[in-house]
């Protein structure tokens, strides 16, 4: 019943979202700021992480495959189709869920034990728009976030092939082109797009509903955490079978 | 002038607000009083319009609250300055970003007159000098002051102050109680303040409300709240050993 009511909830929020925005003047400057803080303050980790799985994926596979008939060209095949279709639009999203995601829900929360959404209530403003709107118009950028985190992947994966001798750079970059298909990258960004509006949204809705004091602002910023994580997860299941079954 | 006719107020099984009346005047400083869990804060949201009683109404010079459509709350809200218990100042902008905030937001006025209005108010509160400071740099007291700069810039017509006192020292609450009563005359607000601080009523309370268990139990002045009998009201007020002194000094004067 408790997830009945929350679901109910969350598509009220939703629909409170869009309704009765404010100026736009205003609005402008709180999209920008919260690019920087969502989108541009992400990017160290990002760039950080698939550089280094990007690296890593590269050399569980030359390691594994260990017969001399596979060709060396599979390794590149393998880095890119693992780093594409999997690490930079699921996993970044999940580690993007315990970044942004709490630090969403931590924020909104915070204003909520602080009375400061109180305060933009009674002012008349709509508390829900001002917070959130700015958050998803913001994470709308999320896909270049995502091509960005693709192409340093296989950067990471040509590297740590190449100058570790696992494989020629001529090998690499024909592993990169065997079979591909174009719509395996538009795949990864629909998906993108989806994960980039739970990762608004969940967050937002947990720390708007929240009730209590400080220790229920870390409370609500875990249970954001694993509610985020569990729906892309789900979605990415759904949508690999919607999209490339 | 705010009238409030018997609201009624309930969360799943418990009824908080169980039928108050009471008429707030303009121009005057009116005090919600009452222990902790009689309804204050319930009763002070319905005010605000951020709670909707189940039965009864509320009526600002004549609009009644449930009748208005939703522009017209919108525009009684920002006839509506309150004064949160912890300032509920944004984090992120600064003394001045927080008093101007609901000018940027609901007027039209070019940068300049905003400016002036902004200046003309942090003079009043007396805090020019901190204007650029961020709320988490300047004391309780301080963000007590800027938020009733913040309340007042709009030159609103209801002024509500939760527990404006709470966490100042006295001299800092007696100040922000003056400044709270100053306001109200200077400005003819009606102002409502939810309180339990004696201090208070003894200030500024030109009428005082009494609640107990969602009722309200009493209402009067400063002055009548001591000569009062009724118990659940005495036992409140005297509940603190200074006071229970003072009210035996008046009885043995008055003996």
């Amino acid at each position: 019943m408790s997830y009945l009511t929350s679901i109910g909830s969350y598509a009220i929020m939703i629909k409170e979202v869009f309704k009765k925005p404010v100026k736009w003047r205003i609005m402008k400057s709180l999209i920008l700021k919260e690019i920087d803080e969502l989108m541009y303050g992400s990017l160290g980790i990002v760039i950080f992480i698939s550089f280094f799985i990007g690296a890593v994926v590269t050399i569980q596979t030359a390691i594994n495959l260990t017969n001399p008939i596979i060709p060396k060209n599979l390794i590149g095949f393998t880095a890119r189709q693992s780093i594409i279709l999997e690490f930079s639009p699921t996993f970044v999203s999940i580690i993007m869920a315990g970044k942004v995601g709490s630090y969403i829900t931590s924020s909104i929360g915070t204003m909520r034990v602080t009375e400061q959404i109180d305060a933009l209530e009674v002012m008349g403003v709509n508390a829900l728009n001002y917070l959130v709107f700015p958050k998803i118009v913001a994470m709308l950028f999320y896909p270049f976030v995502i091509a960005i985190s693709m192409f340093v992947g296989i950067v990471g994966g040509w590297i740590a092939g190449v100058f570790g001798g696992f494989l020629t750079n001529a090998e690499f970059s024909e592993g990169l082109q065997i079979d591909f298909k174009p719509f395996q990258v538009v795949y990864a960004f629909i998906k993108t797009l989806v994960f980039a509006w739970i990762l608004a949204t969940v967050p937002s809705f947990h720390g708007f509903y929240m009730k209590g004091g400080a220790l229920e602002v870390g409370k609500a910023s875990t249970t954001s955490f694993v509610w985020t994580s569990v729906l892309i997860v789900v979605m990415n299941y759904l949508l690999t079978q919607l999209l490339l079954n | 002038m705010i009238e409030v006719k018997d609201i009624h107020k309930s969360f799943g099984d418990t009824n908080v607000l169980k039928g108050i009346t009471a008429t707030f005047k303009k121009g005057k400083t009116n005090l919600i009083i009452g222990q902790s869990g009689s309804g204050k804060t319930v009763f002070l949201k319905c005010l605000l319009g951020l709670f909707s009683p189940e039965e009864g109404s509320i009526a600002y010079d004549g609009r009644d609250y449930a009748k208005l459509s939703g522009d017209e709350r919108r525009d009684l809200r920002q006839e509506m300055g309150m004064v949160f218990q912890g300032s509920a100042l944004f984090d992120s902008m600064t003394v001045e970003g927080n008093v101007m905030f609901p000018l940027d937001m609901f007027t039209k006025k070019s940068k300049s007159e905003k400016q002036e209005r902004v200046d003309f108010v942090l003079k009043r509160v007396n805090l020019l000098e901190a204007r650029d400071r961020f709320p988490s740099q300047i004391s309780g007291g301080m963000q007590k002051r800027v938020a009733i700069a913040r309340a007042i810039v709009m030159n609103p017509k209801y002024l509500f102050c939760d527990e404006p006192n709470s966490g100042l020292d006295p001299k800092t609450a007696t100040l922000i109680d003056n400044l709270i009563q100053e306001i109200t005359e200077e400005y003819d607000i009606t102002t409502v303040i939810n309180t339990h601080d004696m201090n208070s009523v003894m200030e500024i309370g030109e009428k005082i409300i009494f609640l107990k268990d969602g009722l309200k139990e009493w209402e009067g002045t400063k002055n009548e709240i001591f000569k009062t009998d009724n118990k659940a009201v005495t036992g409140f007020v005297y509940s603190s050993e200074l006071f229970e002194k003072v009210r035996k000094m008046y009885v043995e004067e008055r003996n």
